[in-house]
């Protein structure tokens, strides 16, 4: 195997290790700012573990789709994984870590996701499925505007490109169209992830769940898919934040001890995203649902505002 | 150089509807679409031949129509769209065997449907003003009355064939105008002679001919605001008509607009191309929001057509404002995009119909609050229409990724040139693309969500039986172009850049690099849809097999949750009213939906309630603000008009004088 094929396997691996625990951590962080001891970080996994002997379930007349979409949510951030710079810049097919690319075939996830709730032939399914989708339709605008603004002064919207070019110019990093993109990319980031203030992940009443009400009707190996694939997601996505927003520390060759070098300041830099997420969601509270769309209206301007300091900085 | 191919298909279009219309009942509709595919197949042959540049094919005659002839000669760029149409003929004239019914295989539709299709695959032929007028208005005609075939059963059908006729009518009539200005002022009814001496024409003159042109054809593509007619037309025909309609008719609007905007009238300057956009812009976003709120399973196609022949305009009217401002390359890349979108399009629309078609056949309705669990019921049309709604959401390793992820690129670099149109509306292109987008996937989450999956929401959905192989083969065989074409675009690309190369009148380099990667050229990074497929399927192979091997026991079928309570019915399952709520709230402003809420009281006592009706409406704001008042408006017109003509002869003897007078003081 090439090289570049060991960096995509690490990540790939790493990833879905790597997410449970930082869901942990995060619950953790949350825990002690308020006061409790919490659960040990690896609480996540031990679920999972014991999920997995658990008997699977499905509800009557279901068909098949039930069944995949956990499946398929796992496959599509294991293709985006394999796929996109977390520690390395050289990734196995790297020339098509395409940022619109990775957004579509996240996407795949979520239809897949939204599909299996509504296989379940329940109202709890297709209501977390309905909102879901409308959430995800309406953070669209601002996650491809703002991509638009980092590809511009790139000429290229792949990511080793963007991501390189950050590290060549550090002086972009702090300019206003990266700033104003960043701003963008957390809210649409944290919408899709089902985090405050858009939706609660530790909610047990079903009127107000998104995400939960929509794998409700998943049990055993099924649910620890779905779990073990929300918090990949996670982790995925704040890793993909932080190599755009502060790429220091991704290795460029493909050295032993640069690989080590990524991988570590990776970890350090996803660990340090999700302490501040974790801590900012102690203060705030989930916003109600048609609030949502002002939310993403102003991610909306921010990227937009991005994209014409970028024009203008070009 | 062939000369027999173009009056073949001509004749065995005649022969089918001649069949058609003599042939007993039993037989009529099986020979007219037998017939009918077998000219689908000659116009196949004949654009595939063009397109590998074996043999150019053309037809001149000045016997078959006197005065002016008849001329059609197939370049690349008609070919592509010939050969569209082709396939989508070819396996819809095959699909409506098996959908028969009393209007499909009534004397009048069997007869006129090889002709709707001949005349279709023609228009890309024509090369001279007056042929391609004749074959248009025959198009239009046949796909009226084949609109109309189901008329006894139904009246919405003959209110959607009264808005058909009139609009199309009135972009025929532009249309018309158009072309009558170029070719006056060139002498000349042939195309190649307007397009030579098109630099001669004054730019007013340009001007006026594209704006009628962009009108006519608009209308033809469902671009609003002259969309009102197709999410009335296309849904109330027999389903494989809707698939022709909305999977090949539509393009031709494309089409004409490529023909008269591009490729005959050269040099078009920015405001033009900036006026396609944002009509564009517009119908894709009016399109998708009312598909995404729609619950009637074919009108939400019919909008959902609407929405990507908006991007397909949005895109050409890139391609054109990028040559206006200079940037060849990106020119083409633009236009290579839509292009591609116009065929991907139709492989996926065309499957989606049909798909739609069968499940009408099968249940009855295609009202989606009626269906429901149909992919266990009908499985193999589940598993096409499945297909088709990912394509069209977009969702890799499939086709409609391609178009739109290239159409991306294109609006990327033109957003880093230093023109300021391009730089206000490029971003502005990816916002409305990128909305677009999201609401097609709700749109088509619903729709698979709701007529496929969970439990049936009506008798005749739960005992649904799957369709005969007459009909989904061809389903199928429109399916597999949407993955075969997804994962190697480079078996199409070719042909849609020499279709390019004829419209741009330049010789560009393909802008696209070589291969199965898919990128601009001089750009690194790119994407590799086949890494994607192989990625996502080793994925879901290892996980699948991974949940298998960890499974201790078959899997329970159990209840689902219902907040305790015992016994859940279909009923308390989300409909496609209740899944596109939250959008009609968030979109109010636009949509504007009438409620109704009717609660009939028990007679005993006020406190009990009998009955609830809640009754929900939205209707297309162009047509309540625009169209209804001018209509009231001529209906007005025409009561006044009315009291004219009262049936004396002494008046009218009176008008002929007076009329008389007139012209002799204008013109003594």
């Amino acid at each position: 195997m090439s090289s570049e094929g060991a960096v995509s396997v690490i990540q790939v691996v790493g990833l879905f290790v790597a997410g449970p625990l930082l869901v942990g951590w995060m619950r953790k962080v949350r825990c002690l700012m308020e006061g409790r001891v919490g659960p040990p970080v690896h609480q996540v996994l031990r679920d999972t573990v014991k999920q997995i002997r658990k008997e699977r379930t499905r509800p009557e007349q279901a068909s098949w789709v039930f069944a995949a979409a956990p499946v398929v949510l796992i496959a599509s951030t294991a293709a985006v994984a394999w796929l996109i710079p977390l520690v390395s810049t050289r990734t196995s097919w790297g020339a098509s870590a395409d940022l619109f690319a990775v957004v579509y075939l996240m996407l795949v996830g979520s239809v897949a996701m939204a599909l299996g709730a509504l296989d379940s032939g329940t109202a709890f399914g297709g209501m977390g499925a309905s909102r879901a989708v409308m959430i995800g339709a309406l953070a669209e605008p601002a996650l491809l505007v703002a991509i638009l603004a980092l590809a511009i002064p790139v000429h290229s919207s792949n990511l080793p490109v963007v991501i390189s070019g950050g590290i060549s110019h550090p002086l972009w990093l702090a300019s206003p169209q990266r700033i104003l993109a960043f701003g963008a990319f957390l809210i649409v980031v944290l919408a899709e992830t089902g985090r405050l203030p858009v939706d609660n992940p530790t909610t047990h009443l079903e009127l107000t769940m998104i995400h939960e009400a929509m794998v409700l009707e998943y049990a055993g190996g099924d649910i620890a898919l779905v779990t073990v694939g929300e918090a990949a997601r996670l982790a995925l996505l704040l890793g993909l934040m932080a190599n755009l927003f502060l790429p220091w520390g991704i290795a460029t060759h493909l050295s032993m001890g640069s690989i080590a070098v990524g991988l570590a300041v990776l970890i350090v830099k996803v660990a340090g995203f999700g302490t501040l997420v974790a801590a900012g969601e102690v203060f705030i509270a989930k916003v109600r649902l048609f609030r949502v769309p002002e939310l993403m209206a102003g991610a909306f301007v921010l990227s937009v505002l991005a994209v014409v300091a970028a024009v203008v900085g070009a | 150089m062939n000369h027999w191919l173009i009056p073949a298909d001509a004749l065995v279009g005649l022969a089918g509807s001649i069949c058609g219309a003599v042939l007993p009942t039993r037989f009529r509709l099986t020979a007219a679409a037998l017939i009918t595919s077998v000219a689908a197949g000659i116009g196949l042959l004949a654009s595939v031949l063009v397109l590998s540049g074996a043999e150019a094919v053309s037809f001149h005659s000045s016997q078959v129509i006197p005065l002016t002839g008849v001329s059609f000669s197939i370049d690349r760029l008609g070919a592509l769209f010939t050969a569209t149409i082709a396939v989508v003929s070819l396996c819809s004239s095959v699909y409506a065997i098996g959908y028969g019914g009393p209007g499909l295989s009534s004397r009048r539709s069997a007869s006129v449907l090889p002709l709707f299709v001949t005349s279709m695959l023609l228009v890309p032929a024509a090369a001279s003003m007056t042929t391609f007028l004749f074959v248009w208005e025959a198009m239009a005609l046949g796909s009226l009355v084949l609109v109309l075939a189901d008329h006894a059963k139904r009246p919405e059908v003959a209110s959607a064939g009264q808005w058909y006729g009139v609009l199309t009518q009135v972009g025929a009539a532009a249309i018309l105008l158009a072309l009558l200005l170029l070719s006056t002022r060139t002498g000349n009814l042939s195309f190649t002679a307007i397009r030579l001496h098109a630099h001669a024409i004054p730019m007013s003159v340009r001007s006026a001919a594209f704006v009628l042109a962009a009108i006519g054809f608009g209308s033809k593509a469902g671009a609003v605001p002259l969309h009102v007619w197709l999410p009335r037309a296309h849904p109330e025909a027999p389903g494989p008509i809707s698939a022709l309609m909305s999977a090949g008719m539509v393009n031709l609007g494309i089409y004409g607009l490529v023909r008269v905007g591009i490729w005959m009238l050269p040099g078009g300057p920015s405001w033009w191309w900036i006026a396609l956009i944002t009509i564009g812009a517009a119908s894709a976003l009016f399109g998708v929001l009312h598909s995404s709120t729609e619950t009637d399973l074919k009108r939400l196609l019919a909008y959902s057509t609407t929405d990507n022949l908006g991007l397909v305009l949005l895109g050409v009217g890139a391609s054109g404002l990028f040559a206006a401002t200079g940037h060849r390359t990106l020119s083409a890349v633009a236009l290579l995009a839509s292009l591609l979108h116009v065929v991907f399009h139709a492989g996926f629309k065309g499957v989606l119909f049909l798909a739609a078609g069968s499940m009408q056949k099968a249940t009855g309705t295609k009202d989606l609050d009626r269906l429901g669990g149909l992919l266990s019921t009908m499985p193999v049309t589940g598993l096409f229409f499945l297909i088709g709604g990912m394509t069209i959401s977009a969702l890799p390793p499939f086709s409609g990724f391609v178009s739109e992820w290239l159409l991306l690129q294109a609006f990327l670099h033109g957003s880093t040139s230093h023109n300021t149109y391009l730089t206000v509306a490029m971003p502005l292109a990816v916002a409305v693309f990128a909305l677009t987008g999201g609401l097609t996937m709700v749109t088509f989450t619903k729709a698979i969500g709701i007529a496929l999956l969970g439990r049936p929401r009506s008798e005749e959905a739960g005992t649904a039986v799957e369709v005969p192989a007459s009909m989904w083969i061809p389903t199928g065989l429109l399916a597999s172009s949407s993955l075969v074409f997804g994962i190697a675009p480079f078996l199409l690309v070719p042909s849609v850049l020499g279709a390019v190369r004829v419209a741009t009148g330049s010789t560009v380099h393909s802008p696209l690099q070589g291969g199965w990667q898919v990128g601009l050229s001089g750009v690194h990074g790119g994407i590799l849809p086949l890494a994607f497929a192989v990625l996502l399927v080793v994925a879901i192979v290892a996980v699948a097999g991974g949940r298998k091997v960890s499974q201790r026991g078959p899997v329970r079928h159990a209840e689902p949750w219902g907040c305790g309570r015992e016994i859940q019915t279909a009923r308390m399952q989300y409909t496609a009213t209740s899944f596109a709520e939250p959008l009609v709230r968030v979109f109010d402003d636009v949509l504007r939906p009438d409620h109704d809420l009717d609660v009939s009281h028990s007679a005993e006592s006020r406190f009990y309630i009998e009955a609830i009706a809640f009754h929900t409406e939205r209707e297309d704001a162009f047509e309540r603000h625009a169209y209804r008042p001018a209509g009231r408006l001529v209906a007005a017109w025409g009561d006044i008009a009315r009291r004219v003509p009262n049936g004396n002869i002494h008046r009218y003897l009176a008008f002929g004088m007076a009329a008389l007078i007139v012209v002799l003081i204008l013109f003594a």
